[in-house]
C-alpha cells in the first residue's frame, strides 16, 4: 500500500503528497504523522498539497483534523500550495478549515513557521 | 369561396387598404424606417401569406403551413430589433391587415350571412396567429440580443490587476450572481496561483447592492483565497452596504474590510513589508 513519506528538516516535518490521496492512505498518514511528531519532538509541520488535484469532504476534513492534532502536540502546521480548483471544491463542500494556517508555496510556508516560532 | 381565394381575387384591394392603414400608423416611425421599406415588407408578407394560405384546406386556420412566413418574420423581427421598435409597434404592422381584410369580406358577402360569419372568423383567426408569430419572433430576437450581451458582459467583467509586487486587485462592477462569482473566483484564484501574490484585494465599489447571497459569495471567495495561503481584503464598502450587511445579520467573520481601495492597498503594502512615506506621496 502507498505510504506518504514524512521528511525531517531540523525540528520541522515535511510531508509532500504526490499521489492521489485515498481514504486509507490519508488515515495512515494521520497516524504516521502524529506518531512522528511525538517521537522527534517536532515544532512545525508543513504539508505540501500542490500535487493534489482532487479532494472530497472526507479528505478535506482529514487535513483539517491532522492540522488540529499537530497543534495539540505543540507543532504548528501549515498547509501549502493548494490548487485553485481544490480550494473552490472545499469551499463549496463547506470545509472551510478554520484554524488551519496556509501558504502559497513551500518557501513561504517555511517562512511562516519560522516567524511563528520566533513569536513564541 | 375560402380565404385563400378571396386573397387571390382581391389581393390588390386588400394590399391597398393595408398600405393605407400602415401609412396612417406610420406617423410614429420616427425615421427609423422609410415608407418604401415598409411597403416592401408588406408586399413580401402578402405574397408569402397567399402562398401559405394555398397550402391549407377548408378546415380552418389549423392546417395553414406558416413555415414560409416564419422565415420572413425572423428577418423582419431582426430588423425591427435593430431599428429599436418595441413589440407593440411590431404587432401593429401585422394587425393593420385586419381592417382591410374585414372590409373586403363585408363588401363581398353583405347578403350571405353564413359566409360572412365563417370568413370573418377565419380572418380573425389568421390575423391573430400572424400577430402572435410576429411578436414571438420579435421576442426571440430580443432574447438573443440580451443573451449575447450577457455573455459579453461576463467576459468583460473579471479583470484581475496587479497593483504591486505580491498584491492583486479585482474591481467588481455590477451585480454579483452565482455565475459571475464562479468565474470571478476561478480567475482570481488562478492568478494568485500563477503570480504567488500574497494579498488579493476585492473592490466592491461598483457593486450596487449586497444581499445575503452576494455576501455569501464574497465569503466563499475569501475562504478559498485563504485556503490557498493568500490573504484577502475587501474594499470599497459603502455606508449603505455596511448597514445592509449588519441588518441582514451576515457574519463576515475574519474578513478584513476597508472603506476604499487606497486604505486596502496601504494595508496590503504594510503586510507585505513595503515601507511608504507620506512626504513624497509617490512610491516606486
Amino acid at each position: 500500500m502507498d505510504r506518504i513519506p514524512i521528511l525531517r528538516m531540523g525540528d520541522v516535518l515535511l510531508v509532500t503528497i504526490q499521489v492521489d490521496l485515498h481514504d486509507q492512505v490519508a488515515m495512515q498518514l494521520q497516524n504516521d504523522l502524529t506518531t512522528q511528531i511525538q517521537r522527534v519532538g517536532a515544532k512545525g509541520v508543513l504539508i505540501d498539497i500542490s500535487a493534489l488535484e482532487m479532494v472530497d469532504s472526507f479528505i478535506g476534513r482529514l487535513i483539517a483534523d491532522t492540522s488540529s492534532m499537530s497543534k495539540v502536540l505543540d507543532a504548528e502546521t501549515v498547509v501549502v500550495g493548494m490548487r485553485p480548483a481544490v480550494a473552490i471544491t472545499l469551499v463549496e463542500l463547506g470545509v472551510a478549515m478554520p484554524g488551519v494556517r496556509t501558504a502559497l508555496n513551500v518557501e513561504k510556508g517555511m517562512a511562516l513557521l519560522a516567524r511563528s516560532r520566533l513569536e513564541d | 369561396m375560402d380565404l385563400h381565394e378571396l386573397f387571390v381575387a382581391d389581393k390588390a384591394a386588400i394590399r391597398a387598404g393595408w398600405v393605407q392603414e400602415l401609412q396612417r400608423s406610420s406617423g410614429n416611425l420616427a425615421g427609423r424606417v422609410t415608407q418604401g421599406e415598409l411597403m416592401k415588407r408588406a408586399d413580401e408578407m402578402a405574397d408569402l401569406l397567399v402562398q401559405a394560405l394555398g397550402s391549407s384546406n377548408d378546415q380552418g386556420m389549423e392546417t395553414v403551413d406558416f413555415a414560409v412566413l416564419d422565415r420572413f418574420f425572423d428577418e423582419f423581427a431582426r430588423d425591427r430589433v435593430e431599428q429599436g421598435f418595441n413589440s407593440e409597434e411590431t404587432a401593429t404592422f401585422v394587425f393593420s391587415l385586419k381592417r382591410p381584410l374585414f372590409q373586403r369580406i363585408q363588401e363581398r358577402f353583405s347578403n350571405d350571412a353564413s359566409q360572412l360569419a365563417k370568413l370573418s372568423w377565419q380572418a380573425t383567426e389568421l390575423v391573430d396567429r400572424l400577430g402572435l408569430r410576429a411578436v414571438g419572433a420579435f421576442q426571440r430576437m430580443r432574447e438573443a440580443v440580451i443573451e449575447r450581451q450577457q455573455h459579453e458582459l461576463l467576459e468583460l467583467s473579471t479583470p484581475v490587476v496587479k497593483l504591486w509586487k505580491d498584491v492583486l486587485a479585482l474591481p467588481i462592477i455590477g451585480t454579483l450572481d452565482s455565475n459571475r462569482t464562479q468565474i470571478m473566483m476561478e480567475t482570481l484564484l488562478t492568478r494568485i496561483a500563477e503570480t504567488e501574490a500574497a494579498i488579493a484585494i476585492i473592490d466592491i465599489t461598483g457593486v450596487p447592492t449586497v444581499d445575503t447571497l452576494v455576501a455569501q459569495h464574497l465569503i466563499k471567495t475569501v475562504t478559498a483565497i485563504r485556503l490557498m495561503g493568500a490573504d484577502c481584503i475587501i474594499s470599497g464598502v459603502r455606508p449603505q452596504i455596511a448597514q445592509t450587511i449588519v441588518h441582514l445579520g451576515v457574519d463576515l467573520g475574519e474578513v478584513t474590510t476597508k472603506a476604499n481601495l487606497a486604505d486596502a492597498l496601504a494595508l496590503a503594502l504594510k503586510r507585505t513589508g513595503v515601507r511608504t512615506s507620506d512626504a513624497g506621496g509617490s512610491t516606486n
